[in-house]
């Protein structure tokens, strides 16, 4: 588990995670869109108190290790100033098929988008900005709560 | 019995509260009344459950106790992703 400023390289993390045992490998992009709720976003802020993010991401990950037969996974989250297009967030495992490697990412991902402390700001083309809360919209069961990743 | 505790806030919280931090002295058992007590600095409307807190570092439940020289963290809710 990992935080991070710097941009992230899908390819590059992906060769961490090679085994000659592994049959499948899955991963989840999250990516910046360029609108949310009908406004226009123009960029976005990640906020992240990274000491419990960073170990409540490594139980997240421990939980999918020991829930599904994997062989390696990681998981790395931005912080700062993000524009759109970029890569918010990398969910990537490994195991001998596909449907543990499905299920254990889709675990990661899930977890991760509600459990670590990461707030984002959204700043739109209007000039404003607010703090997107998804609890809000998960309570009134939105299908789409974030802000500007799928 | 009046607890001398440090509150972090973060995200809105810290925006609303104009500060990241800082020590209070409050009559509080757990982490929740610790929320409630300082609804008029992190200004949540949220409900409890919407909210997160850790104690020291570490993600807690609402009705953990708080001990005098605690850190307690406020989390508004997340947006992870």
């Amino acid at each position: 588990m990992l935080i991070t400023s710097a941009t992230i390289h899908p390819e590059e993390l992906k060769k961490n995670l090679t085994d000659h045992g592994a049959g499948a490998y899955v991963s989840f992009e999250g990516w910046i869109r360029d609108q949310n709720d009908g406004q226009e976003v123009l960029r976005l802020e990640y906020e992240v108190y990274e000491p419990v993010a960073v170990a409540e991401g490594k139980k997240v990950i421990a939980e999918a290790m020991q829930k599904f037969p994997l062989l390696h996974v990681n998981c790395v989250h931005r912080s700062g100033l993000l524009e759109i297009g970029d890569c918010a967030v990398w969910v990537g495992v490994t195991s001998a098929h596909r449907d543990e490697a499905f299920s254990a990412c889709r675990y990661i991902i899930d977890k991760v988008k509600v459990r670590l402390p990461i707030w984002k700001k959204e700043h739109y083309v209007a000039g404003h900005s607010d703090w997107v809360n998804c609890e809000r919209c998960v309570t009134h069961g939105h299908q789409h709560p974030q802000a500007s990743v799928s | 019995m009046t607890k001398n505790i440090t509150v972090r806030y973060f995200a809105g919280f810290r925006e609303h509260a104009g500060v990241a931090e800082e020590e209070v002295s409050l009559a509080v058992s757990n982490a929740g009344d610790v929320f409630e007590s300082l609804k008029h600095r992190h200004g949540s409307e949220e409900p409890l459950g919407h909210c997160k807190v850790a104690v020291n570092d570490e993600m807690a439940d609402w009705d953990a106790v708080v001990n005098d020289g605690d850190i307690v963290l406020l989390f508004p809710p997340v947006a992870g992703g």
